[in-house]
């Protein structure tokens, strides 16, 4: 009874998730919104000694991370973000769940109002695979990293590169850093207007902060 | 020490002899007398101390042989040598609350005013009364601050009255099934729960003690009433179905033809043998009074503010006397006044008793967050 299912980090961490952990600083206060099983958030506490709090809609997640000792709440992006503070964290934490959430320019807004910075990191629908596919099967793509089928996918909002910088003009969000990665994960631009990397990237991630 | 040999870990005590409890109602309690449990042994700083605290009509042997039972303790699944609450590693104190009926002071003890049990002279207690006589327990027992308070139910209620009133006795909180205040329906079900006891002449208004007379009827019909509040419809359906009992056929009469009558009347009888009538008043009305929104001006997290307390909520999905809307008010208001909260919602079909039995998923998740506090407590090399 008293053998707790032991955390077993992947060897190979998702590289959105190194890169996030490049950026957050040590000591800081971390909120992970969609957190999963906790890995990243596993993973920060380790290497960067962050006080990190979880937030994720999936029982099985939770219950994951909770019996591995993180301080993870059961609940859900669109509705329970309006509950956390103003400026409560340094950041707030947004990997590949941009997509999953019902209304993600609100979603994004709360990140910046909870946290003095966000970290959104989400797919790029744009990416050349995505485009082909659509364009010479006529379906909706599926990829190596997009590998559910259109009837069963969390992902309910997808949004390419261009469509994401759009969106944080129009809610006046501050980029501070951006990093697009290519299909074998290697950062291929640090631009967020170049149409190279809205074709050719797959993964963005971002660094946001608020204007004023 | 086995934690379930009888008699062994009970001990009694008179507590607030030199500054009487000053009560909600008003009434000013002179000495009271508390009867817990302990298991394991305090550590030399004292610092790794739980307290247990029991629900409705549990009492304080969490872990031995219940006295008048002679059953195991209610929480025998989860207090042991190697448990998740390891009694190798901790200290384990459950006291029986306030206004009960197995040794602390209540309505079946005797009013030293009067040298007769107190009856309806009780005075009305709320949870913060039970948890103002449980800090004069921490403070005899010598515990600064306890290294998690943990309780289902009314102890949830406990729980988070001992974490918004003395936030800096409690280094963690389990609040288990439980809710910042007490529902209408709630209300509604105790209600009925002591009408059922009131109505039995037998009752004699509370005066029965000493007639020889009790009301065993009436309570065993709030009990049966309270029981199924306790499980879920699934539950029911599950364990009895439809099912007769020990007949092919029905009577055409008011026998307990069906399973689930009988499991019932199982329940109200066997409640009656080792509770007393007016304590289950007394406990019900704490419940029902029970309001942290109200205490803290409408606004929950307040009561919260600033806390350092670590929080773990647990509700269970099947779970209509405490829902986990319910459940999910407390964490919000944990959540708003940034503290530190964890939070699950265990899927299971047994309705509010989960945290009673063995639900597996709740253990775990009881385990890591003790664990982990465990190593920032400093009590893990």
């Amino acid at each position: 009874m008293n053998e707790t299912a032991k955390f077993e980090p992947k060897r190979d961490i998702r590289v959105d998730w190194q890169l996030i952990a490049e950026i957050v600083a040590p000591e800081s206060r971390v909120l992970d919104v969609g957190c999963d099983d906790g890995q990243l958030l596993a993973h920060l506490t380790e290497t960067k000694n962050v006080d990190g709090r979880g937030l994720e809609l999936s029982q099985q997640g939770v219950n994951i991370c909770v019996s591995n000792g993180l301080s993870v709440v059961q609940g859900n992006a669109d509705t329970d973000l309006i509950y956390y503070p103003d400026d409560s964290f340094d950041y707030a934490i947004l990997s590949k769940t941009l997509q999953t959430t019902h209304q993600p320019h609100v979603v994004l807004q709360q990140l910046l109002r909870i946290g003095r910075r966000a970290i959104v990191s989400f797919p790029n629908f744009a990416y050349w695979r995505c485009r082909s596919y659509l364009a010479l099967k006529g379906r909706m793509p599926m990829t190596n990293s997009l590998d559910v089928p259109w009837y069963e996918t969390p992902n309910i909002h997808f949004c390419t590169l261009r469509d994401f910088t759009a969106l944080c003009a129009h809610l006046d969000v501050h980029i501070e850093k951006s990093v697009i990665l290519d299909a074998s994960g290697k950062v291929m631009s640090q631009s967020h207007d170049s149409a190279f990397a809205n074709f050719f990237g797959i993964d963005c991630i971002f660094i946001l902060s608020r204007k004023s | 020490m086995s934690a379930s040999s009888p008699g062994s870990d009970s001990h009694s005590v008179l507590l607030g002899t030199e500054t009487p409890l000053q009560l909600d109602c008003g009434v000013t309690l002179g000495a009271i007398r508390m009867a817990y449990c302990t298991y394991g042994s305090l550590n030399a700083d004292k610092s790794n101390a739980i307290l247990i605290c029991h629900a409705l009509t549990g009492d304080q042997f969490a872990a031995s042989r219940q006295p008048l039972t002679g059953k195991d303790g209610w929480w025998d699944l989860m207090i042991g040598p190697g448990k998740i609450l390891d009694t190798d590693k901790y200290f384990i104190v459950c006291s029986n609350v306030l206004g009960g009926c197995m040794g602390t002071t209540g309505p079946s003890e005797t009013d030293p005013k009067t040298g007769k049990p107190y009856g309806l002279n009780f005075p009305i207690i709320t949870i913060g009364d039970m948890v103002r006589a449980q800090v004069l327990l921490q403070d005899y027992l010598g515990i600064e601050s306890w290294f998690s308070v943990i309780g289902g139910s009314m102890g949830g209620m406990q729980t988070l009255q001992w974490a918004a009133a003395y936030p800096e006795r409690v280094f963690s909180a389990i609040p288990i099934a439980c809710a910042a205040r007490h529902s209408a329906q709630n209300i509604a079900f105790h209600e009925v729960g002591r009408q059922a006891v009131m109505a039995d002449p037998n009752w004699q208004g509370g005066d029965y003690y000493a007639s020889g007379r009790k009301p065993t009827s009436g309570l065993a019909v709030a009990r049966m009433a309270a029981h199924i509040t306790y499980l879920s419809e699934a539950a029911l359906h599950r364990k009895f179905g439809r099912n007769l009992q020990d007949r092919e056929n029905l009577t055409y009469g008011f026998d307990a033809d069906f399973q689930v009558e009988s499991y019932l009347r199982y329940q109200g009888i066997n409640f009656v043998d080792r509770f007393d009538a007016n304590s289950y008043l007394y406990i019900t009305r704490a419940m029902d009074y029970f309001d942290l929104f109200t205490d803290n001006n409408g606004n929950l997290a307040s009561a919260f503010e600033g806390t350092k307390t670590r929080f773990c909520v647990v509700s269970f999905s099947s779970d209509w006397l405490f829902p986990t809307s319910e459940n999910k008010q407390i964490v919000h208001a944990l959540i708003t006044a940034a503290a530190n909260v964890s939070f699950v919602e265990v899927e299971t079909d047994k309705g509010h008793d989960a945290f009673l039995l063995d639900t597996p998923e709740m253990l775990k998740t009881i385990d890591g967050f003790l664990q982990s506090s465990a190593r920032s407590r400093g009590l893990v090399s």
